[in-house]
């Protein structure tokens, strides 16, 4: 965990930065009282070697999404320049559950390994990750991708345009676009938007309602578990020392709110899985947003520099007119 | 002092130039209209590196902004006035500055804006923009200084 900082630090360090600044040091107040207190984000765990691939999570999403689900409106408009917009339609393949698609948020992806010179086949389901600092919803240009206190990621249907940013800056290519729904259909359909954005919401309305999500209920296996972060990170270590296993998600992209243990090497494990389109990889991910958190740093220093350079000049032209 | 004039012209063209543009990138439009597909222009649809170049003219422009703040209050406010035209331009500047930190602010790890909030933000931020862009070129074409 390279560049994390704190909003506590960011505040700190912006206010003292900016002693000289009162410009600055106001920003940081206004921000910081827009901002709410912190709640520790909810993290699931999930434990692979448990995982017997029955899917009933699977259908158990679908079961408790299904009227989140996009009903399209057909034909489609127009969309130009008509080589450059591709048209993305699943209505019509609801029943794709191998990967990841508006009308499916989790799949099981299947890998064999090694273990002990034995060959043991392993099933892992996926999702969104929930990503600590979401590039999908810190990128998105409208607001319509959103993260929620407890860490959970999402994406308002109703504000959504379907441009796939959110999927071409997450390192995991998780949003999958229908098109001929949507906000767009209201504006320029035929020159900006290409329909809305789905993917794994971990249930926000069952959470809001005290109800866990569905696919953790619904697995025979208990294969996840939904906690604060650092009980689940405890639990998740303890469960690796003991299965002499690895984890992967605590750290990928600075940090997730997906942590799975599994008894084989996650490098092994992407190397057997199919991946491609709506199936995603397992590599070791860097932190996407640590340039621009740099950056931000960084910006502190600038209203400094300004003032350091006026003052320099106004003492080069003092000493110019004695 | 003529020259750091131009140089301060220079760099804030430059600046507002770049920061235009890779603000304007941060919306999936230019692959779509094969802007991207100019040789050369192929970065402009790439969202990280158009994030970071917004990113570092938004320094750029802070420096400028605050040393040219600074200048005028301690070394110009009797020599020049600000036009009513400047003021329009300074008081878009810092609404786009302000909002733009926020917006900085907001993109870091357990950083949690109402969902309102960063649409507001988002929107306000893209009307500065395009309001200065528009008082920026009446000033060019009318010949409007923002100082006299
Ligand atoms: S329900 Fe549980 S055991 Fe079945 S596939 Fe899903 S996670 Fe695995
Ligand atoms: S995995 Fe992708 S879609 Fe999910 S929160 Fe992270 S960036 Fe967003
Ligand atoms: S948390 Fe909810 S939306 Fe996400 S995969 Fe599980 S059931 Fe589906």
């Amino acid at each position: 965990m390279t560049s994390k900082i704190s909003r506590r630090a960011f505040l700190k360090g912006s206010i003292t930065a900016a002693g000289s600044v009162v410009a600055t040091t106001g920003i940081a107040r206004a921000a910081k009282s827009i901002t709410r207190e912190k709640q520790e984000p909810l993290v699931t765990l999930l434990d692979i070697s448990k995982c017997i691939g029955c899917e009933e999570c699977v259908f158990a999403c679908q079961q408790a999404n299904a009227d989140k689900y996009p009903e399209p409106e057909k034909p489609f408009p127009k969309m130009y320049p008509t080589s450059k917009v591709p048209v993305e339609d699943w209505s019509d393949k609801k029943d794709v559950i191998d990967r990841l698609t508006p009308y499916n948020w989790l799949f099981i992806q299947h890998a064999s390994a090694i273990v002990n010179g034995e060959q043991i086949d392993l099933t892992i389901p996926r999702r969104c990750m929930h990503c600590d600092n979401p590039p999908c919803v810190k990128l998105c240009p409208w607001g319509s991708a959103k993260q929620e206190e407890n860490g959970l990621s999402r994406i308002d249907p109703d504000l959504c345009l379907g441009g796939s940013k959110c999927k071409t800056v997450c390192p995991w290519k998780i949003p999958e676009r229908q098109t001929g729904t949507g906000l767009y259909l209201n504006l320029l359909p035929a020159f900006a938007g290409n329909g809305v954005m789905y993917k794994c919401d971990r249930c926000y309305n069952r959470l809001e309602k005290g109800e866990v999500p569905a696919c953790i209920e619904a697995c025979p296996e208990d294969v996840q578990t939904i906690g604060p972060r650092s009980e689940i990170l405890k639990k998740a270590h303890a469960l690796a020392r003991e299965m002499n296993g690895y984890i992967y998600g605590e750290n990928e992209n600075g940090g997730t709110n997906t942590i799975y243990v599994s008894p084989v090497p996650f490098e092994e494990l992407n190397k057997s899985i199919e991946k491609g389109k709506g199936k995603p990889h397992l590599n070791k991910v860097k932190d996407m947003m640590a340039d621009g958190t740099n950056l931000a740093k960084a910006m502190i220093l600038a209203p400094i520099a300004g003032v350091a350079a006026a003052f320099g000049k106004f003492y080069l032209s003092s000493k110019e007119d004695k | 002092m003529k020259t750091t004039g131009k140089t301060r012209k220079y760099i804030y063209t430059i600046t507002l130039f770049f920061i235009t543009l890779s603000g304007f990138a941060q919306m999936p439009i230019f692959k779509r209209y094969y802007i991207a597909d100019i040789p050369g222009f192929g970065w402009l649809a790439q969202f990280y590196v158009t994030h970071i170049m917004h990113y570092i003219a938004a320094i750029v422009l802070i420096a400028l902004v605050t040393y040219i703040l600074i200048d005028f209050m301690f070394n110009r406010s009797r020599l020049i006035k600000i036009t009513r035209t400047g003021y329009l331009g300074i008081l878009v500047l810092a609404g786009l500055i302000v909002t733009g930190v926020l917006m900085v602010f907001k993109n870091l790890s357990n950083i949690y804006f109402g969902h309102t909030t960063i649409i507001v933000l988002d929107l306000t931020h893209l009307s500065l923009c395009m309001m200065l862009l528009f008082v920026s070129f009446y000033s060019v074409i009318r010949k409007k200084s923002w100082v006299i």
